[in-house]
């Protein structure tokens, strides 16, 4: 086994997703699958290999400070679920 | 011929010897589009009333002289691309209702070079799938056999093209997501170079490797929608600002004396034999235009699989955090508190694909597999890289299958997540490289179903990309089939 059901609960803890007894089990079958077919990758020798990141190697694509034209706070907030005046409203987190 | 067979260079043609209207090529596609489209189901939504009135505009365009390059051809977007004003949904429930404040740049880009968008594509959901079944939106089917999935992820984009539901499309690619659906349906389908195109609008899956790119039914029509789309973006921070060339120029030129190098990691078992008798016909028609096809190795390829289920997963479990019910998307009903809003909104608005994903990147990022996991894949990544920088070194391009199979059935793969992932063997190794790739049609099964090879070339080579492609499709001379809908 290279991931138990117990470990799946807690990814999924982590990830914010929920999911029932059935679906724990399906994942970690799966998962494991998965994860035993990636196994091949720690016989190969990355010795001194640096990590890659980026395609393409850029240097941070910087821009001048300065202000520019940007979304109102009206068309930022059109999609929101729950909104009061110009805020996104959520369950109460503070008691 | 009716007007919605046509490409996008004869409509241009028709267009500018006053032969036809923009206005009469629009109705044409939205009457192919009311025919066979409940059959297929390519598209998410359609936007006729829009297109429409941007048929009008191209027509008064036209009528002044001064059309914009595009003007007046109809094209579809995958629904991944931001339209304004316009619902996106990614394939998505968590998305289902978002309509966003401002259009992609590639978007911006057709609407100004004039083109007519005729709706936005079904896809995988978020991008992840070799299918297009896991759309919330319903399973897209394949034109030439309609028991058969298109592929994915933008399997409604090329779907549309092969069924004439539009002239052309747009895809994106972060594992072979144009290259696979454009082989199993019979078009073309480039993904450029990372960096080549902006994805400023674009919404995110693994931002490492996605990549946008065009569906066309020829290569020439594929080098007029680089044209449209390449070019520098100050908006997106991986945009890269290299000069674009006019790759129409690159067409017509030949290969004669060109080395074209066949990885041997790619013709092996697991590859089906019609498609590798077609791969060898085109190996074959690419030696008799003047080009010398040598046996090369990419030696780290059997390892790429693997690389890409983690990385992608990895980069999405992030990208995909943001969908927390707070700001826009689904918001679950009734929860208690913070916590459980954002678990039950994600977790009613995700499917299961995308859960799969998020679970397996978030478990290869957490704390203590990060290592075995994430550093690991990320450093054969660049092995990956060197064995295409060595290749490229004395090949001008690379010959593969695109695809191992021809399309496969709806359903056969759904129960066997790793299965379903087989199918982009030959498709994701170009991303973790960030080299561009084009497919092209090479020939049908048996079963008349559409086979299509592989090309690809070093960074920013799209021009050669465009070069053998072209000559390639004018020497194999394939016979132009339709699926019979």
């Amino acid at each position: 086994m290279k991931i138990t059901k117990d470990e799946v609960a807690y990814v999924a803890h982590l990830a914010r997703l929920s999911f029932g007894e059935a679906e724990i089990e399906t994942f970690t079958s799966q998962l494991n699958d998965i994860l035993l077919y990636m196994e091949k990758l720690s016989a190969v020798d990355t010795a001194g290999i640096p990590p890659m990141t980026h395609a393409i190697v850029r240097k941070n694509a910087f821009r001048d400070d300065t202000v520019q034209a940007s979304l109102s706070a009206d068309a930022a907030l059109a999609n929101a679920p729950d909104r009061r005046g110009d805020f996104f409203r959520v369950p109460r987190v503070i008691e | 011929m009716e007007l919605y067979e046509r490409t996008i260079h004869e409509l241009q043609r028709l267009l500018r010897d006053g032969e036809t209207t923009a206005v009469e090529i629009c109705r044409s596609v939205f009457a192919r589009i009311e025919a066979v489209e409940p059959r297929v189901h390519a598209y998410i939504a359609l936007m006729r009333e829009p297109a429409m009135a941007a048929a009008a505009a191209a027509d008064e365009a036209i009528r002044r002289g001064d059309p914009p390059p595009l003007a007046g051809i109809p094209i579809a977007l995958k629904d991944i691309y931001c339209t304004k004003g316009f619902p996106t949904t990614c394939g998505s429930r968590i998305l289902q209702n978002f309509v966003p404040p401002y259009d992609a740049a590639v978007v911006e880009k057709l609407r100004a070079a004039g083109a007519v968008f005729t709706g936005k594509t079904n896809m995988d959901e978020f991008a992840m799938g070799s299918s297009t079944e896991n759309s919330a939106f319903g399973v897209t089917r394949n034109p030439w056999d309609l028991d058969r999935i298109p592929g994915g992820s933008s399997g409604g984009s090329a779907a549309a093209v092969a069924a004439d539901l539009c002239i052309a499309s747009l895809g994106s690619d972060t594992g072979g997501s144009i290259r696979q659906p454009a082989s199993l349906c019979g078009v073309v389908g480039m993904k450029p170079t990372y960096g080549r195109v902006s994805r400023f609008g674009l919404i995110a899956f693994a931002s490492s490797l996605d990549q946008i790119g065009p569906f066309t039914k020829d290569v020439e029509d594929c080098a007029i929608l680089m044209n449209a789309i390449a070019g520098y973006d100050p908006r997106e921070s991986t945009s890269v600002p290299e000069e674009v060339p006019d790759y129409r120029g690159f067409l017509g030129r030949g290969i004669e004396g060109w080395t074209v190098g066949i990885p041997r990691e790619y013709f092996v078992a697991g590859i089906d034999p019609e498609v590798l008798a077609c791969v060898r016909g085109a190996i074959r028609v690419v030696e008799s235009l003047g080009a010398r096809c040598v046996d090369v190795s990419l030696p780290h390829t059997e390892h790429c699989l693997s690389v890409y289920y983690i990385i992608a997963p990895a980069e999405a479990s992030s990208n995909l955090a943001r969908y927390d019910g707070v700001k826009y998307g689904y918001r679950a009903e009734g929860a208690a508190d913070l916590l459980e809003m954002y678990k039950k909104s994600r977790s009613e608005g995700f499917g299961p694909e995308v859960k799969r994903r998020i679970m397996l990147g978030t478990y290869a990022l957490s704390s203590g597999y990060y290592d075995a996991y994430y550093k690991k894949a990320s450093q054969v990544r660049a092995l990956v890289r060197n064995d295409f920088d060595e290749v490229f070194r004395s090949c001008d391009a690379l010959l593969t299958p695109t695809t191992p199979t021809p399309a496969f059935r709806i359903g056969e793969k759904t129960a066997d997540p790793l299965q379903m992932y087989l199918s982009d063997i030959c498709t994701i190794s170009a991303n973790m490289a960030g080299i561009p790739g084009i497919s092209v049609p090479c020939g049908y099964s048996s079963e008349g179903l559409p086979i299509g090879v592989q090309f690809l070339a070093g960074h920013f080579a799209e021009g050669k990309l465009l070069q053998i492609a072209a000559a390639f499709e004018k020497g194999a001379n394939i016979p132009r089939r339709k699926p019979k809908l």
